[in-house]
């Protein structure tokens, strides 16, 4: 039949092109050049992007930026950029970049180095996040915002904040009823990631060896760090919801009166001073995150703006890039709009800025000591582990030493390729 | 031949009048074929290049290494070149992996299980409710049209919305804990997170075993229900005996396309409980996987392409579902 015919020839034809398009190789195109970009980044909690792209496009009317936000989710964000550079596309010009995320992509080749006609100067900026963006020894994304851990403290009921975890939780007999002791991020994501990692920090143990790559979690140390969260569920001085608290749940959750201790990022603070339904508006202080046996350490976060190896506007995208690292910028945006940690050492030693933001001295300190997690391009499988392990620990299904020995295995399974 | 069969002159006009209404009926038959394939020729050529094309481009990625498998480059620090062809290998990862527990490799088996369990349970309560539902749809009375309309709408909210509900219904000081006087963290520990996506998903889904039900219910001649019930046989028998066998071909048709579904699920326990607690289908996990292998993920998506597409034939053939039947025929029988 005719028919049947040239439809076996438009089936043959198609899957043809299936194997041939699976076989082939691919092949990158560069391209210099201005003109309008794309700036992606994650769901904008903060209000700091609006007034920051009106700003550029005012002064640059045929290379204006069009801000895309993603979903409020890590993770999410995380895979929207895999799909689109997957793809190649060109209409990402500019994405952000968790700290965590720098070294894969790097990796896979998607982004532009910032060396050579793309080189940024990163001398006013603070040496961690500095170092988050570098893979290599080659510098590939602009950090613009950092992150460190803090601890929010109710100061009405406790004047001095603890140092000490033993502390902490003594201290928690001063809670009045219906509140709970402390309080973090426990469900199973990337937060629960920072926390353990936190507490591993705090009790002196690591999760990697100094080289960066080796994995060194299966100690006694770390154990003893794990063990603070997990007693906490295990004798309640975490309350049982807490297994279900991302960022915006625990906030919440201190906003309105019902915990004591929070460990949290920066942004909050502009939610606990400024929401209208805040309950503890001057009732709360800052303080370093405590350890086993002293201050303890928190983790880096932080986001860097990285330009994609496939935009074809990259000049542009460079201009921008160095438009955010202002000290303009990072000051009255970033700081005063957000409340975000400025990567720039400046804010931090402003007189003005300290009166308004007491915490900035704190935070500081926060982000000097911080360690980052693992850099490494197989940080996806290296978190899953970590996040998988310690939440089951914490619901008690897995002992700690279990745990630790878990990701220990997953970590090596995950760098052996 | 009339000799021989012995057949009057009479049918043996009749025979050759059959044969030239046979071929009369061929060539029109023929015609008729030709405009059928005119008019399905573009669908078939689509659905060859929206299906038939990413399946067989996963297949042939699936044999190939993998970019971030191929190992790190150590001067540049970049992955080096993937597409070498691997065979089988991530297909023999997947089934025997012996990873430690949070890897996604040590998460296959498990997953399986719980796409089996998400079956086997939704699917049971949802025919019992849709075919309840369906039995008061059928019914005679005043606001019927409004109960129709308003069963229809779990099913037209789209599934994002619906886990977003859900979850935040399912949240420690949430709806469901309120009306149920309970403090359950629904979303803490593995059975309560394994209802809270079954109970989303018969609260979403009913509605459209209900509707087929329903429509099956309505072939029904009601002649049938008043012979029995001359004959003296009560509500249950006739439902046993007249109903049930007649509604049981669009029942099965539902089945089987909710067990398709609910074996494929992604959205409803993706957006709900992320896939934590023991709810990771094997799509969830495929996509996990795409995280940190794509040719690892395609090896997936192919064995949860063709496990589905055995139990399909398992279902068509054992309980002889008949997809393209009609009801009328059945309804004769």
């Amino acid at each position: 039949m005719h028919y049947r015919r040239l439809l076996a020839i438009v089936v043959a034809a198609v899957l043809t092109v299936g194997v041939a398009a699976g076989c082939s190789s691919s092949k990158s195109s560069g391209g210099g050049g201005r003109g309008p970009i794309t700036f992606v980044t994650g769901k904008d909690t903060s209000g700091v992007w609006p007034a920051i792209a009106s700003q550029w496009n005012a002064a640059h009317p045929s290379e204006k930026v069009t801000v895309k936000q993603q979903s409020d989710q890590a993770d999410q964000q995380h895979d929207d950029i895999v799909q689109h550079m997957q793809a190649k596309d060109p209409g990402y010009d500019i994405v952000t970049v968790d700290v965590i995320w720098t070294a894969e992509f790097a990796a896979k080749g998607w982004l532009e180095p910032l060396t050579g006609q793309y080189s940024l100067d990163t001398s006013p900026m603070l040496a961690g996040p500095v170092k988050a963006a570098t893979y290599n020894g080659k510098l590939f994304a602009a950090p613009f915002a950092s992150d460190g851990g803090l601890l929010y403290y109710r100061k009405d009921l406790v004047p001095t904040a603890p140092t000490t975890w033993s502390e902490l939780i003594s201290d928690c007999a001063k809670k009045t009823s219906g509140m709970n002791c402390y309080g973090g991020q426990f469900s199973q994501y990337e937060g629960l990631t920072c926390n353990a990692v936190e507490s591993i920090y705090g009790a002196g143990g690591e999760v990697v060896k100094s080289d960066g790559k080796t994995p060194n979690v299966d100690t006694p140390q770390a154990a003893e760090g794990l063990n603070f969260l997990v007693n906490g569920f295990k004798q309640g001085y975490i309350a049982k919801e807490a297994i279900t608290y991302q960022e915006e749940p625990s906030r919440e959750a201190f906003q309105s009166g019902k915990l004591m201790f929070l460990r949290n990022w920066p942004y909050v603070y502009a939610h606990l001073t400024g929401d209208a339904n805040s309950q503890v508006k001057d009732k709360f202080g800052v303080a370093p995150l405590p350890g086993l046996n002293g201050l303890g350490t928190s983790t880096l976060g932080g986001h860097s703006a990285a330009i994609s190896v496939y935009s074809k506007h990259k000049a542009t995208a460079y201009d921008f890039v160095k438009f955010i690292e202002t000290p303009d910028i990072q000051d009255n945006q970033f700081l005063k709009v957000g409340t975000l940690a400025p990567v720039i050492k400046a804010p931090y030693s402003d007189a003005s800025a300290i009166a308004k933001f007491p915490y900035l001295p704190t935070l500081e300190k926060s982000i000097d000591t911080a360690i980052p997690r693992p850099v490494s391009p197989f940080y996806p499988a290296i978190t899953q582990s970590i996040e998988t392990n310690v939440y089951q620990a914490l619901q008690g299904s897995l002992s700690t030493e279990q745990a630790l020995k878990n990701i220990q295995a997953g970590i090596t399974k995950a760098t052996d390729g | 031949m009339t000799a021989a069969t012995g057949q009057l002159p009479e049918q043996v006009e009749g025979a050759g009048q059959d044969r030239e209404r046979r071929r009369r009926r061929a060539r029109a038959s023929r015609g008729d074929s030709r405009l059928a394939w005119r008019l399905i020729l573009p669908t078939i050529v689509l659905l060859v290049v929206v299906i038939g094309y990413p399946v067989v481009y996963a297949v042939v990625k699936s044999m190939q290494l993998d970019k971030a498998d191929a190992g790190i480059n150590p001067s540049t620090g970049f992955f080096e070149q993937g597409g070498k062809f691997v065979g089988l290998k991530y297909y023999r990862y997947w089934f025997n992996c012996n990873c430690p527990n949070g890897t996604n490799g040590h998460e296959f088996w498990p997953s399986v299980q719980t796409t089996l369990i998400f079956t086997v349970i939704t699917v049971a309560f949802e025919v019992v409710l849709g075919t309840m539902m369906a039995m008061v749809m059928h019914r005679a009375f005043k606001g019927r049209a409004i109960v129709r309309a308003a069963i229809l709408v779990p099913w037209a909210i789209p599934t994002a919305v619906t886990a977003r509900l859900w979850e935040y219904m399912f949240q420690p000081h949430g709806v469901v804990n309120s009306v149920l006087g309970t403090n359950i963290i629904w979303t803490g520990s593995v059975w309560p997170a394994r209802w809270t996506v079954m109970l989303g998903d018969i609260w979403k889904t009913t509605p459209f075993i209900a509707l087929l039900v329903l429509a099956g219910l309505q072939v029904i001649p009601d002649e049938l229900y008043e012979s029995a019930r001359v004959d003296g046989a009560n509500a249950l028998q006739r439902f046993t005996a007249i109903t049930l066998p007649l509604v049981k071909p669009a029942l099965l048709v539902a089945v089987l396309f909710r067990v398709l579904d609910v074996l494929r699920i992604f959205d409803l326990p993706y957006i709900l409980t992320h896939g934590a607690n023991q709810t990771t289908t094997l799509s969830i996990l495929a996509v996990n996987e795409l995280r940190s292998s794509q040719n690892a993920a395609a090896a997936l998506s192919t064995i949860t392409f063709v496990f589905i597409f055995l139990v399909a034939f398992v279902l068509v053939k054992v309980f002889s579902v008949n997809v393209v039947q009609t009801q009328a025929r059945t309804v004769k029988a």
